[in-house]
């Protein structure tokens, strides 16, 4: 089968339904997108497909069809992902970083479809990221910093 | 660290001519300090290579750092470079940085735990870089005629100031490598306010490679004609195997082979210390990591697991709370307990437990294994790659020299990977399978087989005389053993403050058999121990009439007058009573204690707390909402380790994830039915998110003391910080862990209607 990775074409020998982050991982050899839990709930496997982030690990490599599959290794394509990775690097988000490609593809989703977001928005797409190291203050800053907005926690508890 | 041992440097160069330095400790009386002879004379061989090499200059300048220790995110992969870089005057920007192989007898122990990199490395990874910096000056004075005193470093050149002539280190490292090398005693260290890149914040050294997605962790590991590999095991741990579908396994699509493995049990002197042995499983090997893993469910597996159906969280409660009715071993005790309670003002008692945890690194246990002619290779992530490579020698009956072990980046340790048997498990498939291979544990694997944090159970009794002030304080902890020792991670201590400050005290411990497996949990006992007596510290303020902060200060600064030894930590520097008021008085300061004025629904609480010799106070600030659900607006952090913040950037974050870490703790907790994990996946659990994040503010108390780590100590103090502030928000004061709304709407005492 045939995917569209990070805007090149990909043959693909695999199952209809193992999912996207197998064939990505161990069939293409991207290791870019990280395996965290298996069940939609840490969100360390994050790509998007045509800019919506999915959980990889969840989603039949033969259900993406003709969707663009953007990875962490591609992020930098859009105006969006490059502001993303320039805030990770410049707030220097990350602890063990395991979780921080999926973060970013998710911070990434965000930011396409919402320029500027509010804490709530930003607690709202990020909840199903776990960070085990705990970074969530500086995540929360980074997306703000790429959104171009005051990077302080401004919620109402 | 230097003191009772002696500094051996080597110099050496490379075929291509490259300065190597090498440096390692000797013990014993006959180790006097001394640079073994250069390379080049032959001499001093058999010394050289016993020492590890830390720094690499080559001809075109580029200047290679080996870190010794594993990084899982704490920044030691960093850190320890910069700090031969400081000394060395390298050009941070253009270092590289590689790990040292694993080798304890070049490197000594590398580990990860303990909050030990700083202690460790703070002194002899500076003598290394000042070696270098020596020889590299020498070799310019030579070649300029010029004295080696008048001469500087900046940025990985020598220069003549007088004559302005400079030269790069890469021009110099040839020559630097063929001279004597400096007597260690002759180095002088800078002063840190000359520090140029220590005190700086510094990015670690894999953020592109992190944020590019690059293959960096365990998990990415790629090795030629590699397959993958799961491990079946049962899920009460140890179970041996009854029967198994094989076949229907092997015709599972991918895979290649299935079989199983006998385990090895560890003598009974070992049952106690890092894990031992190999459990005993059914390994399935193919061509995809999904589709072998897929295959597991058609094992169908029995396994001889009836001796887990006593072990169940439920019994362990009940058990635990007959014990604490009655009395335990004591452990320790000073002055006269019993009489001192009978003759307080006040007695307060109160009952605190806390459940069992998992550690959840979001990267699962994995381990990519080469079979070689007469050994293994191993790339793993691990926080004791030493013991790892030990282990998998003794397991397989090979000599250590068989067995190479590569350290590759964590995602997350936590102190899971402390232990070392997912190394064991992929040594021994691969030699099985005759191929390399990744063994990767799911998801609900890391679950089943954790070393788990054992949880505890405390009864506490303390007296308070007519003055508010505690003169009695007794408690009973209930822990678990394996083989009638307590268990790792679960050590019932007293707390140093109000415990060691209290002129009557009294420990004991009584212990539950377990046959669960246990392990450190970052801030191993503390994380517990912390929430239960500072929690309790605050009841005693209350009973008191006192406010809690300057309850603690008063206790604490009556106490200056003695200092207070605690016997048990044997080589530890002792409690220092002032520093540990000097962290609560600034974060009253900072977080406006008695002087915020909070809504109705918002509490402030305070605790404090000494562990992996760092001293920590922090002020919470929650909110307690009609439905008894809490949140944690922000936490008022104030650490003392010493007099420098090393790389600020990683000393932040490591303050404020431990602190997130901790709160998230308060809603943890794993159960056990007939010797098996109730929770099987993420699903199961009530983990930290972004939205109950709270803001954290971090402050360093810089005092004239030596360096110390900060993985760990701000970890403890934060669970019972917002505990307290939920008792000042609503008057609930939960004692047993995990922190629910449900026991929070049964324990207030503000008038709230739900809805
Ligand atoms: S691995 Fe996909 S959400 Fe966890
Ligand atoms: S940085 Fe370690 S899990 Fe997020």
């Amino acid at each position: 089968m045939k995917l569209t990775i990070n805007g090149k074409s990909v043959n693909v020998d695999a199952p209809a339904d193992m999912p996207l982050l197998w064939v990505l991982r161990d069939e293409i050899g991207m290791k870019g997108t990280k395996f965290g839990c298996g069940v939609a709930q840490c969100g360390a496997c994050t790509v998007h497909l045509d800019g919506q982030p999915v959980r990889a690990c969840v989603t039949p490599v033969g259900s993406v069809g003709a969707r663009h599959v953007t990875t962490v290794e591609g992020l930098s394509a859009t105006a969006e992902g490059n502001a993303v990775r320039a805030a990770w690097e410049a707030l220097d988000v990350a602890q063990c970083g395991y979780c921080q490609a999926g973060q970013m593809m998710a911070a990434t989703g965000l930011l396409l479809r919402n320029p500027r977001p509010s804490d709530a928005d930003i607690d709202a797409a990020m909840q199903g990221n776990f960070c085990r190291c705990s970074t969530y203050k500086r995540i929360r800053a980074a997306i703000k910093t790429a959104a171009g907005i005051d990077p302080s926690d401004r919620r109402e508890v | 660290m230097t003191t009772r041992r002696e500094l051996l440097l080597s110099l050496g160069a490379t075929s291509a001519g490259a300065l190597v330095l090498g440096f390692g400790f000797a013990t014993g009386a006959g180790a006097a300090a001394r640079p073994l002879p250069p390379a080049s004379s032959g001499r001093g061989a058999a010394d050289r290579a016993r020492l590890g090499n830390y720094v690499m200059i080559t001809a075109d300048g580029s200047v290679t750092l080996y870190a010794r220790n594993p990084e899982m995110g704490q920044g030691s992969k960093t850190l320890l470079p910069m700090l031969i870089a400081e000394e060395l005057d390298a050009d941070w920007d253009r270092v590289k940085v590689e790990y040292a192989p694993a080798d304890a007898k070049r490197y000594e122990a590398q580990y990860a735990g303990g909050s030990m990199s700083v202690p460790d490395n703070w002194e002899p990874m500076r003598r290394v870089g000042a070696a270098a910096r020596a020889v590299l000056v020498e070799a310019a004075a030579r070649r300029w005629q010029a004295d080696a005193g008048a001469l500087v470093t900046e940025r990985g050149f020598v220069i003549d100031r007088a004559s302005g002539r400079k030269l790069g280190y890469g021009e110099l490292a040839a020559e630097a490598a063929r001279l004597p090398l400096p007597d260690p005693k002759t180095l002088t260290l800078k002063a840190p306010a000359t520090f140029t890149i220590l005190g700086k914040s510094h990015r670690s050294v894999d953020t592109s490679a992190i944020l590019d997605g690059r293959p960096l962790y365990g998990i990415d590991t790629v090795v030629p004609g590699m397959k993958y590999a799961v491990y079946v095991k049962s899920p009460v741990p140890g179970a041996r195997l009854k029967r198994a579908d094989f076949a229907a396994a092997r015709s599972m699509p991918g895979v290649e082979q299935v079989f199983a493995v006998e385990g090895v049990t560890p003598g009974a002197s070992e049952q106690i210390g890092l894990a031992r042995g190999l459990a005993p499983g059914i390994a399935i090997v193919g061509r995809n990591w999904w589709q072998v893993n897929r295959a597991r469910t058609a094992l169908a597996a029995e396994w001889d697991d009836a001796f887990g159906a006593e072990h169940d969280s439920e019994a362990y409660d009940a058990r635990a709370r007959k014990l604490l009715d009655g009395s335990g071993e004591t452990r320790r005790q000073k002055g006269q307990v019993e009489q001192a309670l009978a003759g307080a003002t006040t007695v307060v008692e109160s009952v605190y437990e806390t459940p069992w945890l998992p550690h959840l690194t979001l990267e699962p246990q994995n381990c990519t294994a080469r079979p070689t002619a007469s050994g293994v290779e191993i790339w793993a992530p691990s926080q004791f790659p030493n013991d790892g490579r030990e282990l998998v020698a003794a397991t397989l009956g090979l000599p250590l020299d068989e067995v190479t072990v590569h350290m590759v980046r964590c995602g997350g340790g936590f102190g899971r990977r402390i232990m070392n048997d997912y190394m064991v498990e992929a040594a021994v498939i691969a030699r099985r399978a005759k191929a390399p291979v990744k063994l990767l544990w799911a998801r609900e694997d890391d679950v089943a087989h954790d070393y788990y944090r054992p949880g505890n159970y405390h009864r506490l009794r303390a007296g308070l005389d007519g003055a508010g002030r505690v003169v009695a304080y007794a408690v009973h902890g209930v822990s678990f053993s394996r083989g009638g020792k307590p268990v790792n991670g679960g050590e019932i201590g007293l707390d140093a403050a109000p415990g060691l400050l209290v002129p009557n005290f009294r420990l004991e411990q009584s212990l539950i058999p377990t046959i669960l497996p246990t392990g450190w949990l970052r801030a191993p006992a503390d994380n517990s121990l912390a929430f239960v007596h500072e929690s309790f510290w605050d009841e005693l303020a209350v009973a008191a009439k006192r406010d809690p902060l300057q309850f603690r200060l008063d206790h604490m600064r009556a106490s200056f007058a003695h200092p207070i030894a605690d016997p048990t930590e044997e080589g530890e520097p002792p409690y220092d009573v002032r520093r540990a008021a000097a962290v609560l008085e600034r974060v009253a300061e900072r977080s406006g204690w008695g002087r915020q004025s909070t809504p109705k629904g918002v509490g402030l609480g305070v605790a404090t707390y000494f562990s992996h010799r760092g001293y920590v106070a922090q002020v919470a600030k929650v909110r307690v909402r009609a439905d008894g659900d809490w949140h944690v607006e922000k936490i008022w952090v104030v650490a003392d380790v010493g007099p420098i913040i090393l790389n600020p950037t990683t000393a932040h974050a490591q303050v404020e994830g431990a602190v997130i870490e901790g709160v998230g703790q308060l809603t943890g907790e794993i159960r056990f039915e007939r010797g098996r994990a109730v929770q099987a996946n993420l699903t199961d659990f009530r983990l930290m998110r972004m939205p109950a994040a709270p803001e954290v503010d971090v402050h360093f108390l810089l005092t004239d003391n030596p360096p110390t780590g900060l993985g760990e100590p701000a970890l403890p103090p934060a669970l019972a910080a917002v505990s307290n502030a939920i008792f000042a928000a609503c008057g609930a004061r939960v004692r047993a862990l995990p922190l629910t709304a449900q026991k929070i709407m049964a324990a207030r005492t503000d008038v709230q209607h739900a809805g």
